[in-house]
């Protein structure tokens, strides 16, 4: 037998996965960074250096774009925390109907995306939606939840909290679980009541889930798509435009090189922004 | 020593299987214009040989285009041959074309036609081109006319119909719209819209206000029907293609008042914002702000046409191509409700901005050319439109000659027709002219909702146009 034969057969069984890998994944990427600075029309291009680029920074409801996709990331990824881990720790204690209520927070996240937007857009209508019906019983006069452009993507991003927390629930009741039961013990010793439990132990030790549920949430936030379309269509005018929102406009316009462009452009503004903060944050985990 | 040279050889089929994979997909995905023709007739004859291969292997190297119909003609004349037609999922298309996929079958017996559906909006545009750039679209198919048909790729992808027996039979300013380049592309198979203004009858009579001939008297009329409490405009903002209609159907007011407007648009010469008679649109939709329902921004078109059809709203601008809707779901309300173009700003000059029906095109490397002309022939005569008439209520005049529209038609649809008995039509912008900007919903969403002004409005969709000019690859942008 050969040795480097020997050495290395193994690896040959991770060809069919690294073929299929190169080909659906890497390849794709790498073509779109080329077909970026084309004119594409599916069945020709144009070569046009980065004159896509240009075309897209000039897009002018960029900048709302740019703003918009950073504020709806920063208040959902916030919010998906602080309801998360709150809920995680309700969630851990000792209630009866914590299997019923478990299924109750993560059943959002099972229901389509584009149905959720739907049924909410309904929900807030301004005049016949179920919210602002039942505001009028109490006396409120509720606003236009997605017509007012001071709300409309704070309305969006409360549906998104709402769909997305019983994910982040989830991985704070396992983060919470892994926490060993001496810590407790060791604080019942010294007299700690329920808000030390949660402020010296339960806190500082389900790191790792606090650090996992920002990336998710905030990348997430970042490339946000699904759930605004079918409310707000980015509208009104182009006021909840998120960058997504505008690539995806580029491409039903039939500009397939300009959109593969701002890809890429959301590409390389989730990786800025994410690799810092995920070194950032994993260098203060802790270990258990 | 064998062993370890197996095991290389195995290595570099592998790295070799490798490379030669990813050259076919780079061959698959990226082609330039040199390539277009050996691609794309590669599709064919691959498409071809599938069914028939003992017919095509002989032929291979032969053009498939001229190779199919020769086949079908002079071996096998009387031989069944089985059409594809896609068409949107409208309601209203899925009616039209099984209507006529029965009308054309009874007559030709040795035909028939698979009709498929596909999505309609901007997800049908991009169906119907990713169809095309696989090589795998239907024999006919319904498509927009005007700038969406020149998108494409008409000379590529479809069949060129000029001197068609039928062609005399198409009214002129239909003509303009299926043709790139003096080549005429489809025939069209259904009736004309007007874009303008819908009313209530009703709540015009009761506040005794006439049919505007003029901008200001439209206002006029506006501003008292406010003062009564009733919702004087309509706006389905939800749907935001409806607020371009102002700006749109302003179109035979722009061209009245600058004749060379389209031409010099096309051209990148004149501007929304530089050219006082286009910039109007703008202004008139930025004068209509505060006067609509107050849930405008989310509502949507069928809440709108409820609220004409009931009386809720007195005046909707819009497309008469929802009366079918209006006819369907408020029946005993569709009398009440009249169709005036919208006006410019003097009396004398009052016409209507058409918009032309979509129209049929065939595939030009599909496999049964002379049968999908003959079906296509059909639809675009007089026989045909009596056939689409029976099942589509005609939202304007046909614009095939000698065919008459129904005398039981709403008399909404009748309104029209002084507009064009008199010659006092223009085609929309978007039919005469590839430029158009994708964001004008947007835009015009901003300008009626009170956000921006109508001068800063033009200047933005200049821009949107701009982009869009230099992606279609026109020249002069």
């Amino acid at each position: 037998m050969n040795k480097v034969w020997k050495r290395t057969y193994s690896y040959y069984f991770l060809l069919p996965a690294a073929i299929i890998y190169l080909v659906i994944f890497i390849l794709p990427t790498f073509m779109s960074f080329f077909f970026s600075m084309t004119r594409w029309t599916l069945q020709d291009w144009t070569y046009t250096g980065l004159e896509n680029f240009k075309t897209f920074f000039e897009e002018s409801s960029l900048n709302i774009g740019f703003k918009n996709t950073f504020v709806y990331a920063a208040v959902t990824c916030v919010l998906k925390v602080i309801f998360g881990l709150l809920l995680g720790v309700f969630l851990t204690s000792k209630i009866k109907t914590k299997n019923y209520l478990r299924s109750v927070v993560f059943f959002p996240t099972l229901v389509s995306t584009i149905a959720v937007g739907i049924a909410f857009s309904t929900l807030m209508h301004p005049t016949e939606g179920l919210i602002n019906t039942t505001l009028a019983q109490l006396g409120i006069s509720g606003p236009d939840w997605l017509g007012d452009t001071r709300y409309a993507l704070l309305s969006v991003a409360f549906v998104d909290v709402w769909k997305g927390v019983g994910f982040a629930t989830v991985i704070y009741i396992a983060g919470i679980m892994s926490i060993p039961a001496e810590y407790y013990e060791a604080l019942q010793i010294d007299g700690g009541g329920s808000w030390h439990k949660f402020w010296s132990i339960i806190l500082p030790l389900s790191r790792p889930a606090t650090n996992t549920v920002i990336i998710l949430a905030f990348i997430g936030g970042l490339r946000s798509f699904d759930i605004l379309w079918p409310m707000t269509g980015g509208g009104p005018g182009f006021a909840t435009d998120v960058i997504a929102s505008i690539i995806y406009k580029q491409y039903q316009a039939g500009f397939y090189g300009l959109a593969t462009a701002g890809n890429v452009i959301l590409f390389l503004f989730v990786s800025v922004l994410a690799f810092p903060l995920s070194l950032y944050l994993n260098r203060k985990e802790v270990d258990l | 020593m064998t062993i370890a040279s197996a095991g290389n050889t195995r290595k570099y089929v592998a790295i070799l299987s490798g490379v030669l994979l990813l050259g076919g997909l780079l061959a698959g995905c990226g082609s330039s214009n040199d390539n277009d023709k050996a691609s794309s007739s590669a599709n064919n004859s691959s498409s071809d040989n599938q069914p028939s291969a003992a017919n095509n292997s002989s032929n291979a190297n032969t053009n498939a285009d001229a190779n199919a119909p020769s086949t079908n003609d002079t071996d096998k004349p009387q031989e069944k041959v089985k059409l594809t037609l896609l068409i949107d999922n409208q309601q209203d298309t899925v009616n039209v074309a099984k209507a006529l996929v029965d009308a054309f079958q009874a007559k030709n017996p040795n035909i028939t036609i698979e009709t498929e559906t596909r999505p309609a909006g901007s997800e049908g545009d991009n169906f119907v081109k990713t169809r095309l750039s696989t090589g795998d679209m239907n024999d006919v198919f319904f498509y927009n006319s005007g700038s969406l048909m020149q998108a494409l790729n008409p000379e590529q992808n479809i069949l060129d119909v000029t001197g068609e027996p039928w062609e005399g039979d198409v009214i002129d300013s239909f003509k303009q719209t299926v043709t790139f380049n003096g080549k005429q592309y489809g025939a069209p198979y259904n009736s004309s819209m007007g874009g303008g203004w819908f009313y209530n009858k009703k709540i015009y009579a009761q506040l005794g206000l006439s049919v505007p001939k003029t901008w200001d008297e439209l206002m006029a009329n506006t501003k008292k029907i406010k003062e009564a409490g009733i919702t004087a405009i309509i706006g389905t903002y939800k749907d935001s293609w409806t607020s371009q209609l102002i700006m749109l159907a302003d179109y035979y007011n722009v061209q009245a008042e600058a004749p060379t407007f389209a031409a010099d648009y096309t051209a990148n010469k004149a501007k929304y914002a530089t050219t006082p008679a286009a910039l109007r649109g703008f202004e008139k939709l930025q004068e209509t702000a505060g006067y609509m329902n107050k849930d405008y921004l989310a509502a949507n078109l069928d809440a709108g046409l409820k609220m004409l059809a009931e009386g809720k709203g007195a005046q909707y601008p819009m497309l008469t191509f929802v009366i079918p809707t209006i006819a369907q779901n408020n029946p005993d309300n569709i009398n009440d409700i009249g169709f005036f173009a919208q006006p410019g700003d003097s009396a004398d000059k009052n016409g209507l901005t058409v918009w032309m029906p979509g129209a049929a095109y065939i595939y030009k490397n599909g496999q049964h050319l002379d049968e999908a002309k003959k079906f296509v022939a059909f639809i675009a005569s007089p026989e045909g439109m009596a056939v689409v008439g029976t099942v589509s209520k005609p939202t304007g005049p046909y614009v095939i000659k000698g065919a008459a529209i129904p005398d039981d038609v709403p008399q909404v649809v009748k309104d029209m027709l002084p507009y064009f008995d008199s010659g006092m039509t223009a085609p929309a912008l978007e039919f005469v002219s590839p430029v158009k900007g994708p964001n004008l919903p947007q835009i015009t969403v901003e300008v009626g909702s009170g956000h921006k002004k109508a001068a800063d409005a033009a200047a933005d969709y200049d821009k949107d146009v701009e982009k869009q000019a230099q992606q279609l690859g026109l020249a002069g942008w």
